[in-house]
C-alpha cells in the first residue's frame, strides 16, 4: 500500500540523499518525522480498519499496545501503525529516509493508491488471469495493495487457528488457485505490509492476533530462523499468559539466558489446560514423548550428545528423565523476534529489552514497545557501523550463539533467506531471493574487510525460474545505459524528468521520448512509474536489433541407446510412453521439429518424412566416419509428421527386444547428432545405459570397487578423454545443448560423459541401477522427471550476462555453460531448473556508494520463436564494519557457494583438499568472528546468529555423497552429486545437503494452512539425528528429489492401517512407493502434506516407504547428518573439532 | 679472448631467449584477445558471432597448448647448458623458473593431459588474469635475462 505513492519521489530522494549519507545528524532525527508520516498515512487510509481491529482485540494486548505507544504522537495509530511505523523508522537505512518521508508525507495521505494497475500488463502476459482476485491487483506491478492481501486474508479467516509457520503460508499462497503464481514470492515479500493490512480489514479478534503473527513473521522469518520458531511458540505464550503469567515469565527468561531451563512439566500441563492450545504445545507434548521414548528404547544409531558427552547437559539430562531439551526448540528463540514486524526483526537488541518487557506483555507486542525508543539509535549505529556491537543493542542476526551449548540449533520451520537491510521502498522493489541471492546481504566496503570476515562473496542465481507472473514489456526501445549497457531498473535514479543515472557505472543517460509515456497509467511524463522501474524482475521482448538471424525453431533430437543392456533395463518403454503422452505439450510453435537416433554398435536413423506410410529405419554401420544418410528428412516437423512419429514411438520399444548387441557406440551417435543439429541448434537428449565401448569417445572402466570407501585419495574425478568436452564445445557453438540421461547399473564413467552436458549448458540425470521392474522407484522417478523435462519451459540460443556495480568484479562461474567472454555465459539451452553460482571480489573499495546492484540479463529465444530478455536486479547495502558483514551473512547461500567451490577444488586438486577447505571455511569465519567480538570468551565456540547453522550445513556437506570419504560411495554417484551441486538452484541444493525431517504419524490440524480448500498440516522440522526417531513414530524425510518415509518398529497400528493401508507393521511391503488414498483423517492429512511438499518444487520427488529393518534403511540413515558414522564426526564432535582448530 | 663453451652457451641462449620473448609477447596478445570481446550486445546475441568467437577461443587455446612444450623445453635446455658450462650464477637465476615450469606441467589435474589452457577453464576471469600476469612476468624475466646473457657473452669472450 505504501507503494504507489511517490515512488519517483523516493527515487529522486534517494539519489539526492546518497550524498548525505555519511552525515549522521540527519539520520538521528528521524523518528519523529516517521511517526508523523505513519500517523498521516494511517489516518488517511486506514483509520477504519485499524479501529475494527482494535475493538475486538484481546484485552491484555490492547492494554499493552497502548502503553507501548504512549510516547508516540498519535495514539490512533497504535495497533495499525505498529507495522507501518516500524517500516519507516526502524528501517535503519543507509540513505536518509526521514527526509524522503517527510517530503513525501503529503503524497502519502493524498495518494489514491493501489489499483492503478490493470491495463498495461494484462495485455502483455497471459498469465495474469487470477480468478479469485479482482483485476485491480496485478501484484507484480509492485502495487501489492489491498487486493494482494485479500487472498491472504481469506487464508487466514478460513483458518481455524493462528498461523504457525508463516513461511509455509507464503509458500502455498501460489497454490491457492492455480492462477495465483507460485513464484509470487517476490511480490509476497514486497507486499507483506499490505498483507497484514488487508487482513486487518476483514478480521475480528482472533485474526488480529493472527495478523500480528503473520505480518511480523512474514518479515521476520525471512530474516532469521529463530523467528520462525518463535511463531509457533507464539500461541502458546499467548494462552499461557492469560492463565498463568508466572510461567510466561519463566519462558521468557529462559529464552534470554539459554542456560536456565524450566522443567517441562509446567509447559505440558499449561497448554493442555487450554483446549485451543495450538500445535506448538502439541508438539511439545509429542516431542517430550519422543525423546522420552528414545531414551527408554534406544534406537540403533544414537550418537547424540548425551551418549557422547555423558554430562554434557547436566541440567537437562539429570533433572527429568528426558524431555527438557526438546521443548527448548520452541523456547530457545527469543519471542521478541516480533520486534520490528515489518522490517528489522533482525536488528533488535536481545537482552536488555527482553528483560524490560518481560513482566508486562506477551511476546509479540514487545517489539512494538521497543521500537519507538530506538530507531534513531538504530540508524546511528548502522551509520557508525562498528559501534553496534559495543552498543547495548545488537541485531538479532548478530546475537552470539554458543554452538556447543545450543542443543537445538535447527529452527522449527524452514530457514528463509535474510532480507537485505535496505529501506522499505527499495526492499519491496528488490529481486526475490529465489531468483537472486547473495552470500552477504551486506556487502563489505573493501576487499580487506571481506578478507577479514573470511566469508565467501558470491551470487546464487536461478534466472529462468518458472514465474507465472512476470511483467513482460514490449517496447521498441529498450532503455539501457549507454556505457555499460545496463538495463534500466528500479534502482537507477532520475536526476530530472529527462535524465537518469545508471546505478552500475554512474553515467548520466537521457530518457528517451518513448519512455516518458507510461502505458500503465496512460500518462505522460512519469518515467519512474514505468514497469521497468517498478519491478526488479522484468522480461523484455527484444526488437529485431537483437537478432541477426531469424529466431531458431524448437528442435528436439532424441538419441537412444538400444543395446542389449538398455533393452534389458526396459527404459525404452517408459521414454516412448512419456513422449507419446507429452508430444503435444512439447514447448514449441508450428515450426517445432523432432528427430530420433538409436544406436548400439551401429547408428540408426529414422526417416520420418511426411508422406511415408511408415517410419523408415536407416542403419549406418561405418561408425568411424558417421554420415547422415538423408540429411533433410531426419529432423521433421512435429505437426506434419505426427502420425509417423507416433507410429515410431509405439514400435520402438519392441523393435530391439531380441537384440544381442552389447556394444555401445555413443561417440559416433553423438557426432551424428551434432551434424544433424548444427544447422539449427536445439536440444539433444541422450539416453545411455552403459560405458561407451566402440568408436570415438570409447571409455574404459576406471573405478576400483575396493577404493569406494577409501579415506585417502579419490581418483578419476576428472574426464578420461577430451572427446566429450570438445563435442560439447562444438555443440555450444552451434547452439545445441546435450542433456544426458544415464541409466546405468554399472560404472559408466559419468565423469567423462557429464562433460557433454556441462559445457553445452545441458542437464544431467542419473538413475543408478535402473530397472523397470526390479527397481520401481527409479522407474517412477524417470517417468516423472521425463514428464517435467519434456513439458517444462525452454529457452534456446541464450546468453547470460551478469553486471555489477563498478568496483566489484565477477571472477568465477559455476554451473553448466560455456564462458564466452569474461562476463558472458553462453547457454545453448536454458531451462527453469538450472541454477548458477558466481564468485566475486571487490576490486576497488566502494567508498562513494551506499548501495551496490547486480543485474543478470538473460537473452533467449522462447519456444515460440520470440527473442526475449529476462532481467533481474538485486540491490544490496554496503557496510563498513565487520559486525554488519556478519549480520548480513546468508548462511545457505554461503554453503551452496562453498559447495560449488569445493567441487572445483576436488577436481582440480583432490577431494581431501576440498574437504579441508570446507572445514577451514567454518574455522576461519568463526575464529574471525570471535576475534572481532572481544568481549566473548575465547574458549567457547560462539557464532553470530546469522551463521549459527554454518557448521551444521558444512558437516552435512562433508557427509554428502559428493564429498564423503570412508563410506562406500560409487564413483558415479559421487560425480553425479557433484554435477548436481554445480547445476542445481539453491532451493534444491539445500534440500540435497540438509534434508528436512518431519514426524508424520501424528499430524494435527493445529497451525495447518489452507491450500485449495485442502488443509495442510505443518509439522515442525526435526533435526537430522537418530535421537529424534522413535520406534513408535513414522517420519518423513524430504531430500528434494526423493521422500523417505521411515516407519518405526512399534509404530502405531492405527497409523499403518489408516495411512499405509496395511493391517500391521509386519505386512508393510519392502517396496512401497505411494500412499493409498484412504478415507481416513490421518491419511488425508499425510497425503495433503506430501502433496503440498511435492507441489512446491518442479521435480516430482519419488516416495519410498522404509521399514525399520529393511535394507533400504541405510539410504535413510545416511542423511542423518548429526549422527556419528564410522568415518565421520557427529555434529557435536565436529563442533569440538572446530573449536580445537580455532584455539590452535 | 677465447671462444669457450660458456661463450657458446650464452650465444645460443641469446638467440633462444629472443624466441622466448616472442612467445611471451604472443601469450600476452592471446590472453588479451581471450579477454576482450565486442562490447556490442547485439553481436553477442548473434549465433554466428557465437560460433566465431568459440572457434577463436578454441584456436587460441590450441595454439597456447602447442607452445607450452617448446617454451618449457627451451628453458630447460638453458639450464642444462649452463650446468654443463658450470655457470652457477646463471643457473641459479634460472632454476626457480624451471621448477615453476615443472610444477605447472605436472600439476595438471588427474586423468587428462590436456587440461592446461582448456577452453572452458581458461575463460574464467580468475584463470585468465593469472595467466596474463604470468605472461607479463615471464616477458620481464626473459627480457632481463636477454641482456644478462648478452653481457655475460661479451664478458666471457673478453675475459678469457
Amino acid at each position: 500500500m505504501e507503494f504507489p505513492f511517490g515512488y519517483g519521489l523516493h527515487l529522486e530522494n534517494y539519489s539526492a540523499s546518497s550524498g548525505h549519507y555519511p552525515q549522521v545528524p540527519h539520520e538521528a532525527v528521524p523518528s519523529q518525522l516517521d511517526n508523523q508520516y505513519v500517523a498521516d498515512y494511517h489516518s488517511a487510509c486506514y483509520s477504519i480498519p485499524v479501529q475494527s481491529v482494535m475493538t475486538p482485540s484481546v484485552g491484555p494486548s490492547m492494554l499493552n499496545t497502548q502503553q507501548l505507544y504512549s510516547g508516540a504522537p498519535h495514539p490512533v495509530e497504535s495497533a495499525g501503525g505498529l507495522t507501518q511505523g516500524a517500516i519507516s523508522s526502524a528501517s535503519y537505512l543507509h540513505t536518509s529516509v526521514p527526509q524522503s518521508y517527510s517530503a513525501l508525507s503529503s503524497h502519502y495521505s493524498s495518494s489514491t493508491s493501489s489499483s492503478v494497475a490493470s491495463q498495461g500488463f494484462s495485455l502483455s502476459s497471459g498469465h495474469y488471469a487470477m480468478p479469485t482476485i479482482s483485476s485491480a491487483l496485478y501484484p507484480n506491478l509492485s502495487y501489492p495493495s489491498m487486493s494482494v492481501g485479500s487472498p491472504y486474508g481469506q487464508v487466514f479467516t478460513s483458518q481455524s487457528l493462528p498461523a504457525v509457520g508463516q513461511f509455509k503460508e507464503t509458500n502455498t499462497f501460489p497454490n491457492q488457485s492455480s492462477a495465483v503464481p507460485r513464484t509470487l514470492q517476490q511480490q509476497i515479500t514486497l507486499g507483506y505490509n499490505s498483507t497484514s493490512w488487508s487482513t486487518s480489514d476483514f478480521q475480528s479478534a482472533q485474526d488480529n492476533f493472527s495478523r500480528n503473527n503473520t505480518g511480523s513473521l512474514a518479515k521476520a522469518s525471512s530474516q532469521i530462523n529463530t523467528v520462525g520458531i518463535l511463531d509457533s511458540l507464539h500461541p502458546v505464550s499467548q494462552n499461557v499468559q492469560f492463565t498463568n503469567p508466572g510461567v510466561e515469565t519463566s519462558v521468557v527468561s529462559s529464552a534470554v539466558t539459554s542456560s536456565i531451563r524450566t522443567p517441562v512439566g509446567d509447559h505440558l500441563t499449561e497448554p493442555a489446560s487450554v483446549p485451543s492450545s495450538t500445535q506448538p504445545s502439541e508438539s511439545l507434548l509429542q516431542e517430550a514423548i519422543d525423546s522420552s521414548s528414545t531414551t527408554s528404547s534406544a534406537s540403533p544409531v544414537i550418537n547424540n550428545y548425551d551418549a557422547l558427552e555423558g554430562g554434557g547437559y547436566p541440567e537437562t539430562n539429570s533433572a527429568t528423565s528426558s524431555p527438557a531439551p526438546t521443548p527448548q526448540t520452541s523456547r530457545m528463540p527469543k519471542p521478541f523476534g516480533y520486534g520490528y514486524p515489518t522490517l528489522q526483526p533482525g536488528y533488535q537488541n536481545a537482552t536488555p529489552s527482553t528483560s524490560a518487557m518481560q513482566p508486562s506483555n506477551p511476546g509479540h507486542h514487545s517489539g512494538f514497545q521497543q521500537y519507538p525508543q530506538y530507531p534513531g539509535v538504530n540508524q546511528l549505529s548502522s551509520t557508525l557501523g562498528g559501534l553496534s556491537l559495543q552498543h547495548s543493542q545488537q541485531p538479532e542476526s548478530l546475537r552470539p550463539v554458543n554452538l556447543t551449548q545450543e542443543r537445538n540449533i535447527l529452527p522449527v520451520s524452514p530457514v528463509l533467506a535474510p532480507v537485505p537491510n535496505l529501506n522499505s521502498d527499495l526492499r519491496k522493489l528488490n529481486c526475490s531471493p529465489d531468483s537472486f541471492r547473495c552470500t552477504l546481504t551486506n556487502i563489505p566496503q573493501t576487499q580487506a574487510l571481506l578478507n577479514k570476515a573470511k566469508l565467501p562473496l558470491g551470487l546464487l542465481l536461478h534466472p529462468f525460474r518458472d514465474l507465472t507472473q512476470l511483467p513482460v514489456i514490449t517496447s521498441s526501445t529498450i532503455v539501457r545505459c549507454r556505457s555499460c549497457r545496463t538495463y534500466i531498473n528500479p534502482f537507477v535514479s532520475f536526476i530530472d524528468q529527462r535524465r537518469w543515472k545508471c546505478n552500475l557505472c554512474y553515467r548520466v543517460n537521457d530518457v528517451p521520448e518513448e519512455f516518458m509515456y507510461n502505458p500503465l497509467t496512460r500518462s505522460y511524463g512519469e518515467p519512474h512509474k514505468r514497469p521497468e522501474v517498478q519491478n526488479s524482475t522484468v522480461e523484455f521482448i527484444a526488437s529485431s536489433d537483437y537478432m541477426l538471424r531469424p529466431p531458431q525453431p524448437a528442435v528436439y533430437l532424441f538419441v537412444l541407446d538400444v543395446s542389449h543392456n538398455a533393452v534389458e533395463a526396459g527404459y525404452l518403454t517408459i521414454v516412448c510412453q512419456s513422449l507419446l503422452e507429452n508430444l503435444d505439450k512439447l514447448p514449441g510453435d508450428s515450426r517445432t521439429r523432432i528427430g530420433f537416433i538409436t544406436f548400439d554398435s551401429t547408428v540408426h536413423f529414422y526417416n520420418l518424412q511426411e508422406g511415408l506410410s511408415q517410419p523408415q529405419m536407416l542403419i549406418v554401420s561405418d561408425i568411424d566416419d558417421v554420415f547422415l544418410p538423408t540429411p533433410d528428412s531426419l529432423l521433421v516437423n512435429l505437426h506434419e509428421s505426427k502420425e509417423l512419429i507416433k507410429d515410431l514411438l509405439s514400435a520402438l520399444p519392441n523393435m530391439f527386444i531380441n537384440t544381442r548387441e552389447t556394444h555401445s557406440a555413443l561417440g559416433p551417435a553423438l557426432q551424428a547428432a551434432f551434424k544433424l543439429m548444427s544447422p539449427t541448434g536445439g536440444r539433444i537428449s541422450v539416453f545411455q545405459s552403459q560405458l561407451p565401448s566402440l568408436g570415438a569417445g570409447l571409455l574404459h572402466s576406471r573405478e576400483d570397487p575396493n577404493q569406494r570407501s577409501s579415506t585417502k585419495v579419490v581418483q578419476h574425478l576428472g574426464p578420461a578423454t577430451d572427446f566429450y568436452k570438445k563435442l560439447a564445445l562444438d555443440c555450444s557453438g552451434q547452439q545445441t545443448a546435450v542433456d544426458l540421461f544415464l541409466l546405468s547399473s554399472q560404472y559408466a564413467d559419468l565423469a567423462s560423459l557429464a562433460c557433454m552436458s556441462k559445457y553445452s549448458a545441458g542437464c544431467i540425470y542419473y538413475y543408478p541401477s535402473f530397472h523397470h521392474s526390479h527397481n520401481p522407484a527409479q522407474a517412477e522417478k524417470l517417468q516423472k522427471d521425463l514428464k517435467r523435462y519434456l513439458t517444462r519451459k525452454i529457452g534456446f540460443e541464450a546468453v547470460m550476462r551478469i553486471r555489477c556495480t563498478k568496483g566489484l568484479s565477477i571472477h568465477t562461474f559455476h554451473g553448466n555453460f560455456f564462458v564466452r567472454s569474461t562476463d558472458l555465459l553462453s547457454l545453448a539451452n536454458i531451462n527453469p531448473d538450472a541454477g548458477f553460482a558466481v564468485q566475486m571480489s571487490i576490486e576497488e573499495s566502494l567508498t562513494d556508494t551506499s548501495l551496490v546492484c547486480f543485474q543478470t540479463a538473460l537473452l533467449y529465444t522462447s519456444s515460440k520463436g520470440e527473442r526475449r530478455i529476462r532481467v533481474h536486479t538485486l540491490c544490496l547495502p554496503v557496510v563498513t564494519s565487520l559486525s554488519d558483514v556478519y549480520a548480513g551473512a546468508d548462511v545457505q547461500a554461503a554453503v551452496c557457494l562453498l559447495a560449488n567451490m569445493a567441487v572445483d577444488r576436488s577436481v582440480s586438486s583432490s577431494l581431501s583438499d576440498a574437504r579441508d577447505a570446507l572445514v577451514n571455511a567454518v574455522v576461519d569465519s568463526l575464529s574471525a568472528y570471535i576475534s572481532t567480538a572481544s568481549n566473548l570468551q575465547q574458549s567457547t565456540l560462539i557464532a553470530p546468529n546469522s551463521l549459527r547453522l554454518f557448521p551444521l550445513y558444512v558437516l552435512a556437506l562433508l557427509k554428502q555423497k559428493a564429498f564423503r570419504t570412508g563410506t562406500s560411495t560409487r564413483l558415479d554417484d559421487r560425480i553425479y552429486a557433484m554435477c548436481q551441486i554445480k547445476s542445481q538452484p539453491l532451493v534444491h541444493l539445500m534440500k540435497m545437503i540438509h534434508p528436512n525431517l518431519y514426524r508424520i504419524d501424528r499430524l494435527t490440524n493445529e497451525g495447518a494452512i489452507h491450500v485449495n480448500d485442502r488443509v495442510v498440516p505443518q509439522p515442525p522440522l526435526q533435526k537430522l539425528s537418530a535421537e529424534k526417531l522413535t520406534r513408535e513414530g513414522a517420519f518423513l524425510m524430504d531430500c528434494g528429489s526423493i521422500f523417505y518415509i521411515w516407519i518405526g518398529k512399534s509404530c502405531d497400528n492405527s497409523f499403518i492401517k489408516d495411512v499405509l493401508g496395511y493391517p500391521n507393521y509386519a505386512s508393510v511391503p519392502q517396496k512401497l512407493t505411494q500412499l493409498p488414498e484412504l478415507d481416513t483423517l490421518s491419511s488425508e492429512r499425510a497425503r495433503s502434506f506430501i502433496t503440498w511438499l511435492r507441489d512446491s518444487r518442479p521435480l516430482n520427488p519419488v516416495l519410498q516407504v522404509i521399514r525399520d529393518e529393511s535394507p533400504a534403511k541405510t539410504d535413510f540413515f545416511q542423511h542423518l547428518v548429526e549422527d556419528r558414522t564410522e568415518a565421520a564426526f557427529s555434529y557435536y564432535e565436529f563442533l569440538l573439532h572446530i573449536q580445537q582448530q580455532i584455539c590452535k | 679472448m677465447a671462444f669457450t663453451f660458456a661463450a657458446f652457451c650464452y650465444m645460443l641462449s641469446l638467440v633462444l631467449c629472443a624466441a622466448l620473448i616472442f612467445f611471451a609477447v604472443w601469450h600476452i596478445i592471446a590472453f588479451d584477445e581471450l579477454r576482450t570481446d565486442f562490447k556490442s550486445p547485439i553481436d553477442h546475441c548473434n549465433p554466428v558471432h557465437a560460433r566465431e568467437r568459440l572457434r577463436n577461443i578454441e584456436r587460441i587455446c590450441f595454439l597456447l597448448r602447442k607452445l607450452v612444450l617448446p617454451e618449457y623445453s627451451i628453458h630447460s635446455l638453458f639450464c642444462i647448458m649452463f650446468l654443463c658450462a658450470q655457470e652457477w650464477l646463471t643457473l641459479g637465476l634460472n632454476v626457480p623458473l624451471v621448477f615453476y615450469h615443472f610444477w605447472r606441467y605436472f600439476h595438471c589435474p588427474a586423468d587428462s593431459s590436456e587440461l592446461a589452457y582448456d577452453p572452458p577453464a581458461v575463460m574464467n576471469a580468475d584463470t585468465l588474469s593469472y595467466c596474463q600476469k604470468e605472461a607479463w612476468c615471464k616477458l620481464a624475466f626473459y627480457l632481463l635475462s636477454f641482456f644478462y646473457y648478452l653481457y655475460c657473452m661479451i664478458y666471457t669472450l673478453v675475459s678469457s
